[in-house]
């Protein structure tokens, strides 16, 4: 059966489990705003979301923290439904 | 609601390419109904801009950890409880 990237509950792993907290960047609490403030907009679902998640590639979906994954399927989402042009973020972010 | 609390059911063994949150670890397993949670907009179709309706049922189905990995002899007995949408869902046999 194929299985998603995040697809791994249950799967068998040696290595330990890190269960090590931290504090949030100011970053990934913007992000978390922003999420919710394109769901009450109508503009990302939280089923979009989770499926633009799981369509991150396999080895960039690994590399990613857990809200660089919510940035990259927002981006996703918001490009597809032509809310942001293509290349519109990396143009502004270079200023 | 085609099932009831206590009955016991199979989830499907279907692969599904699209999103959909029915995780591996219990895809053709058999568990019990604990809870019947209510209508939802159905995830598969809304996650593709769809409204996702019409709603599913939406059930709190366990499973027996043996079930899920009978080969796992360090842990005890205990159960597993899922979140489970109608439509992934069968009579158990």
């Amino acid at each position: 059966m194929v299985r998603g990237v995040h697809d791994r509950g249950g799967l068998r792993t040696d290595e330990p489990i890190d269960r090590s907290e931290h504090a949030l960047e100011d970053w990934e609490v913007l992000t978390d705003a922003l999420a919710g403030a394109l769901a009450r907009r109508g503009l990302v679902n939280v089923d979009e979301l989770r499926r633009g998640i799981e369509s991150i590639p396999p080895a960039e979906y690994e590399r990613a923290s857990y809200y660089e994954r919510w940035l990259l399927s927002i981006e996703t989402i918001l490009s597809e439904k032509g809310v942001l042009a293509a290349g519109e973020l990396d143009r502004r972010a270079a200023g | 609601m085609t099932y009831r609390v206590g009955e016991p059911v199979a989830v499907a063994g279907r692969a599904h390419s699209g999103h959909h949150r029915t995780p591996s670890y219990i895809k053709g397993k058999t568990g019990r109904i604990e809870r019947v949670h209510a209508l939802f907009r159905n995830p598969e179709t809304r996650a593709y801009g769809d409204d996702g309706l019409p709603e599913v049922p939406l059930y709190l189905v366990s499973f027996a950890r043996s079930e899920l990995w009978p080969d796992a002899r360090d842990v005890a007995e205990h159960r597993v409880f899922v979140d489970v949408f109608e439509h992934w869902l069968e009579d158990a046999k």
